[in-house]
């Protein structure tokens, strides 16, 4: 079932309210002001639109060697040295399966609540480009390796961060299949430069169904879907590294009618840039559809200079796959408890129930974990495991400090945080240790300082000089006066000074 | 029975003075596949015959290129007569093998030189290629025989 963002899209549109857009948009919201309050000129005045967002997430599986050769797989190296016969598709070569992307495979998908098939089947997907030597890419097509699953991802509504609603997307299948080369196109002399280094490495292709409806549940799936892969170690899913690639589909229709003709968007390098890009794409149908045009099933690829979508040069027109069976590699056997042969090799069995035992806690499990621990918030738990390596440190400072942890929550996600990212500094690199803040936190537990105090002993342990909480409370004379006689004779002075004046 | 009885009849003809090659292989077809069944296509039409073309990247020529091409087409189109429900489809001789399991071991590559060496032209250690795929023209802009059918 598809479902609407509550209408959201329709007001919005109407108060033209979404980022950069086609130059129109401001009379266009306009017109549809003045149409909200008089009688509806055309069929197509006030109807809402509801948008379909589709997306298919590669993710290239964090193994030493290749999916079907004996290669290394490295991110930067130098060109075409990580490349065997294989990979070049000399003639004479013949794949042979890496045990260890079918395990990661079966971790994805027993992680994302899919069945898992015994016996999956490869094929071959034949399109001509120059960074795919052999013609074809293997792929599952006909019967994948996992289907029929689910994720689930909270979003914040009303960008308050103190409201989130959980939504699940349906996963339609898990496939195993070769990455293509890398081309670095040279338009200057008219050539492309081709490099095989990436070439057959393994990726797992994630096939979602169209349950989403805007750019921001997008991003959340598959910020979801990142953790899930980076805390399985079945794939690094560094985007910026291509190690995750999403393709969106996106169409839109009025409720009640048949969905709209979809187009796939493509070179989008970010979570943020999948959000533009998705709510830029629906903006530009309706606007289209709106102003009596067609939308083209086509390809279009995401600038994030200009942040609009552009037809893609090479996707012209609808392609013939060819799909057959790949004729060298017999079907996938997965086994279970059950069904485990007795007499045979374990390094050639892949157990389905074994791998499942060692599944570790998904990022869910964690969150909860965490809430019923510490009592903490939801949301709070949601910013712990986003940021690599703040949940652990956020553990280590409540083990070392006497304060609650539902107050250490707030310096860790209000203040660290903030020095972190004005510093562009990670968790792992922050010059404030678990150890210092626990201890700069007690020094508050006891009232030895102020908040402010603090706030501003952090700053300057932040310098990274090697002092320790107590000695800057000293030397910065931040130190809270506990002494009545003193405090009394401060304020006996400020009087005496303002009577004076 | 019948092929050894000719095969003794053609040794004993008398051996022409020119010493012709005898082939067993008769000069015309003796027969053809000539009809499409019954409720099949007849021709295959321009667009399709362009889209071939376009994928295949063949070029039919004329209209016996076309005509070889649908003759071919209800040759195969034979195997629509047997009788396959009930019958799982097999697509290899290896379904009962055993897929064998490689260990995640780096045990290829390092090969740059030898690899480059096959390719015509190369830029610093990498292949070169045309830019992207350069479509081909539509078929209104071709020359070919298409345009004319």
């Amino acid at each position: 079932a598809v479902r609407a963002c509550g209408g959201a899209w329709r007001r919005t549109w109407q108060r033209g309210a979404l980022g950069p857009g086609p130059a129109r948009r401001g009379q266009h919201a306009a017109a549809c002001n003045a149409r909200a309050g008089a009688v509806p000129a055309g069929k197509s005045g006030l109807a809402p639109w509801m948008p379909v967002v589709g997306l298919e997430i590669h993710a290239q599986i964090s193994s030493n060697s290749k999916l079907f050769s004996g290669s290394q797989v490295q991110f930067a190296a130098p060109p075409n040295s990580l490349v065997s016969f294989f990979d070049a598709s000399l003639p004479g070569t013949l794949p042979v399966l890496n045990r260890r992307c079918v395990e990661a495979a079966v971790m994805t998908g027993l992680a994302l609540n899919c069945s898992i098939n015994k016996k999956s089947l490869f094929d071959r997907k034949h399109y001509f480009y120059a960074d795919l030597p052999a013609g074809y890419q293997i792929t599952q097509q006909r019967v994948p390796i996992a289907v029929n699953g689910s994720l689930s991802y909270s979003l914040c509504i009303d960008n308050k961060m103190s409201q989130m609603v959980t939504k699940t997307v349906r996963i339609k299948q898990i496939q195993l299949e070769q990455d293509s080369g890398k081309s670095l196109h040279d338009d200057t002399r008219s050539q492309t430069l081709v490099d095989l280094n990436r070439a057959g490495v393994g990726l797992m292709e994630v096939v979602m169904e169209p349950d989403m409806c805007c750019g921001e549940e997008a991003a959340a799936a598959v910020r979801e879907l990142q953790l899930i892969l980076q805390t399985l170690g079945s794939s690094q899913a560094v985007m910026a590294e291509g190690q995750l690639r999403v393709d969106a589909n996106v169409s839109v229709h009025h409720p009640g009618e048949p969905y709209g003709v979809r187009t796939e968007v493509k070179n989008i390098n970010s979570i943020r840039f999948l959000a533009k890009a998705v709510d830029y794409e629906i903006q530009r149908q309706i606007e289209e559809l709106e102003n009596g045009g067609t939308i083209l099933n086509e390809t279009r690829a995401f600038d994030s200079k200009l942040g609009c979508t552009v037809p893609m040069r090479d996707k012209e027109g609808k392609q013939d796959y060819r799909f057959m069976p790949e004729p060298n590699l017999p079907p996938l056997i997965l086994y279970d408890a059950k069904s485990l042969p007795a007499n045979m090799n374990h390094q050639q069995v892949v157990n389905i129930d074994w791998i499942h035992e060692r599944l570790p806690d998904l990022p869910s499990v964690k969150r909860a974990k965490l809430v019923e621990q510490y009592g903490i918030l939801p949301e709070h738990s949601f910013t712990l495991l986003n940021e690599d390596g703040l949940a652990e440190f956020f553990e280590n400072v409540v083990n070392q400090t006497q304060m609650k942890p539902k107050k250490v929550i707030g310096w860790i996600i209000n203040d660290l945080l903030s020095h972190l990212r004005q510093h562009s500094v990670t968790v792992k690199e922050s010059p404030v240790s678990s150890l210092l803040l626990a201890d700069l936190l007690n020094l508050l537990v006891k009232k030895d300082i102020s908040s402010t105090a603090a706030k501003q002993v952090l700053a300057e342990l932040w310098k990274g000089e090697g002092k320790t909480p107590l000695e800057i409370v000293k030397e910065k004379k931040l130190g809270l006066i506990q002494d009545e006689k003193e405090l009394e004779q401060i304020c006996q002075a400020v009087i005496d000074r303002q009577e004076n004046e | 029975m019948r092929v050894l009885r000719l095969c003794r009849w053609l040794r004993a003809l008398p051996v022409p003075p020119v010493r012709a090659l005898r082939s067993a292989v008769p000069p015309r077809p003796a027969w053809q596949h000539g009809e499409p069944r019954p409720g099949a296509q007849r021709k295959v039409t321009a667009e399709v015959l362009g889209q071939l073309e376009h994928l295949a990247l063949v070029d039919f020529r004329d209209a016996e290129g076309v005509e070889r091409l649908q003759k071919a087409i209800w040759f195969a189109d034979q195997l629509q007569e047997v009788n396959t429900d009930g019958v799982e489809p097999m697509d290899s001789v290896l379904e009962d093998r055993c897929l064998y399991l490689r260990e995640d071991d780096v045990t290829e590559g390092n090969c740059t030189k030898e690899l480059l060496k096959n390719a015509r032209e190369k830029v610093e250690e990498y292949f070169v290629a045309p830019p992207g795929n350069i479509p081909l023209p539509k078929l209104e802009d071709q020359e070919t025989f298409l345009q004319g059918s």
